[in-house]
């Protein structure tokens, strides 16, 4: 099997068609480079991705109001309603599963122009009310100071925590924010923390760009009443957030006199099955990147098959000789499926290594770009697992051997003596 | 060494089959140097595949060496083959991107005997038909007689006991051919059996027995006492 002489009679053979021979291995090249690329950018596409929402409470949902849909009870179809701060107790009380609920409400930078102002500083930015709970849903680092707690809540404290890209333009960078002042919409707020936000989920603008206040003050502050703009809810450990979202729907259309099959009174978002639609988008790309790249190998596989027949061909008159002299069948298919396993194991060799080392490169240049540290990417670390590189060098071989059967069967029906009588 | 009877052989080409052998009797004794000779199409080379087991037979019986050769599969056809006959062609056959001395082995490659070994015996081999000095040199770099040489050298070297030659000097020069229908010569004189075919009356001569072909039957068989005559007799005609 490893004999010198063997070796020599695969070089000669591909080294006769050097154009043909690279041109068919280039095809097997770009298949499997093309499956490596494709994967770890998947791959890379989903680290980030989940690395961005992985600590991102999975079973939590969102609600806000919006008009009704569907006349009820008298009222017209179309009325305007909020949800209202009594219902959150009256959630809590009623919905045991529901692990943490937290209303959180918006005054925005709507219609242009600063809000906040700090000495000769200005900006404009999200201003939003939150409970304590509410960095349990959505996570943030605290990178100084603290977040709202219930004492500002019961106090409607005039403090606020805000987000890195506030502090980076109301401050300079060495000051310690922690006891200054902003005035925001008139009102003079403490600084009492700064976080960065752990996830790349947005609601109603960027944690980085915002401002939190205790939400009571909110209410109290812009005038609000009881109103809760928007809700987050978690369920507890083992129950489906969807059953806890039916149930909240269920109870707040009943509470407000809404009709049940109202669909668009009172809208949610369910972050399980946005992860669930996400985790199937991922499936569908590494779906895809098999095809395609199998697809492509396919081809690649063909032309060497395509190639080695060719060789055969032109080789008919030295198989035959080869025979006459005491070649066993067995030794002349060998020699061809070694052929064949070798040029695509070579050049798929090749492509695996080029594609890895590529998937490499896109890593540590991300890694050493410096933008990476405040902008959160989508795309993280391209890679492709040894199962995948291995897989894939086992489907070459055994492409390899395909590729080969088909001329090294075409070899045996030769006749010796048809191959000596050709002149 | 060779028994044949009754042999009929026919192709298939499309609807119509050609009878091509049509109950040849044959037997050569070992150490004979037989030619074969026949116009195309009287089944000279047919014979020649059935005797150098590249083909098979329809019909009739072909002992090699006392061994029945009937409906061998080709990896036994392979090894028979390579331990019984030894191929000489027309067209020389060497592979050209093996030099004279790898082209001498290759029978032995296909016996599993080490390179060294193989080597060392071609070379051998190749001294004895003078070509030592050529031993390195690919086939293009060889005349048509040193070719024909390394050739021969090949098909001795599995120490094989026929040799068959297909048209050996078909195509050299008169002079080359003489040199390697001596060399044939000198390997009948060793004891092997030697068979060629050709259509060249004064190669025939040379043999010491010629077995004409006629339509699929032996015509005629001329043996050695008789060659003066049929030399005589092919020059008048």
């Amino acid at each position: 099997m490893f004999d010198l002489d063997r070796w020599n009679e695969i070089w000669n053979a591909l080294a006769k068609n050097k154009v043909r021979s690279l041109l068919t291995a280039f095809g097997v090249f770009w298949g499997i480079f093309m499956l490596i690329v494709m994967a770890g950018a998947g791959k890379g596409l989903q680290n980030g991705v989940t690395q961005g929402t992985a600590k991102f409470a999975a079973n939590s949902a969102f609600f806000w109001s919006e008009q009704t849909g569907e006349p009820y009870k008298g009222f017209k179809r179309g009325r305007y309603w909020h949800m209202d701060s009594e219902d959150i107790q009256f959630l809590k009380d009623n919905i045991p599963e529901i692990e943490y609920i937290t209303p959180r409400n918006f005054t925005g930078r709507w219609g242009g122009g600063s809000n906040v102002i700090r000495g000769k500083k200005n900006g404009s930015f999200n201003v939003k009310g939150d409970y304590p709970d509410y960095i349990k849903i959505d996570p943030a680092t605290i990178l100084n100071g603290r977040w709202i707690n219930e004492l500002d809540i019961r106090d409607k404290r005039k403090v606020c925590v805000i987000g890195e890209k506030v502090f980076e333009s109301m401050f300079d960078p060495k000051e310690n924010p922690i006891g200054e002042y902003l005035k925001i919409s008139g009102v003079y707020y403490q600084v009492i923390g700064v976080v960065r936000a752990e996830t790349t989920i947005n609601i109603n603008g960027r944690t980085e760009e915002s401002i939190c206040l205790p939400f009571t003050t909110m209410l109290q502050t812009y005038n609000m009443g009881n109103t809760v703009n928007f809700m987050a809810i978690t369920a507890k450990r083992g129950v489906p957030v969807s059953i806890v979202e039916e149930r909240v729907k269920e109870l707040i259309k009943k509470k407000h006199v809404i009709a049940p099959e109202d669909l668009q009174a009172l809208n949610s978002v369910n972050i399980e099955k946005e992860f669930e639609q996400m985790n199937g988008l991922f499936l569908g790309i590494q779906i895809l990147t098999w095809i395609v790249g199998i697809g492509t190998l396919l081809a690649g596989v063909i032309g060497v098959s395509n190639i080695m027949l060719v060789i055969i061909k032109e080789r008919t008159k030295e198989i035959g000789v080869q025979r006459a002299i005491g070649a066993t069948p067995r030794m002349i298919i060998s020699q061809i499926m070694l052929e064949s396993v070798v040029l695509t194991t070579v050049s798929g060799y090749l492509g695996l290594s080029i594609g890895v080392g590529l998937l490499e490169l896109v890593n540590k240049v991300m890694e050493n770009s410096p933008s990476t540290t405040n902008d959160r990417v989508f795309f993280t670390n391209p890679s492709v697992s040894l199962t995948v590189a291995l897989s894939s060098l086992f489907v070459l071989v055994l492409a390899g051997l395909l590729a080969g059967l088909i001329p090294a069967s075409r070899a045996m029906q030769i006749k010796p003596i048809d191959a000596l009588r050709e002149e | 060494m060779i028994q044949i009877k009754d042999l009929h052989k026919s192709y298939e080409m499309g609807h119509n089959s050609l009878h091509v052998l049509k109950g040849l009797h044959l037997d050569i004794e070992e150490g004979e140097f037989v030619s074969i000779m026949g116009s195309s199409g009287s089944g000279k080379s047919t014979l020649l595949n059935i005797l150098g087991i590249l083909d098979d037979y329809d019909r009739g019986t072909y002992y090699l060496g006392g061994k029945l050769i009937q409906g061998l599969n080709e990896t036994k056809a392979a090894l028979t083959r390579n331990e019984m006959i030894g191929f000489i062609f027309q067209s020389f056959n060497l592979i050209s991107f093996k030099n004279a001395m790898e082209n001498v082995a290759l029978p032995l490659y296909y016996q599993k005997i080490s390179r060294k070994k193989r080597n060392q015996i071609a070379l051998e081999y190749l001294d004895r038909l003078g070509l030592k000095e050529w031993a390195r040199h690919l086939p293009s770099e060889l005349s048509g007689g040193q070719k024909q040489r390394v050739a021969i050298a090949r098909a001795l070297i599995s120490q094989p006991r026929i040799i068959l030659a297909d048209e050996p000097t078909g195509a050299l020069d008169s002079a080359t051919s003489l040199e390697v229908m001596e060399i044939l010569k000198e390997i009948n004189d060793q004891g092997k059996t030697v068979i060629i075919v050709t259509h060249e009356h004064d190669i025939a001569a040379m043999t010491k027995k010629i077995i004409k072909l006629k339509d699929g039957v032996i015509e005629e068989v001329i043996k050695n006492g008789e060659l003066l005559a049929f030399k005589n007799r092919v020059s008048t005609e």
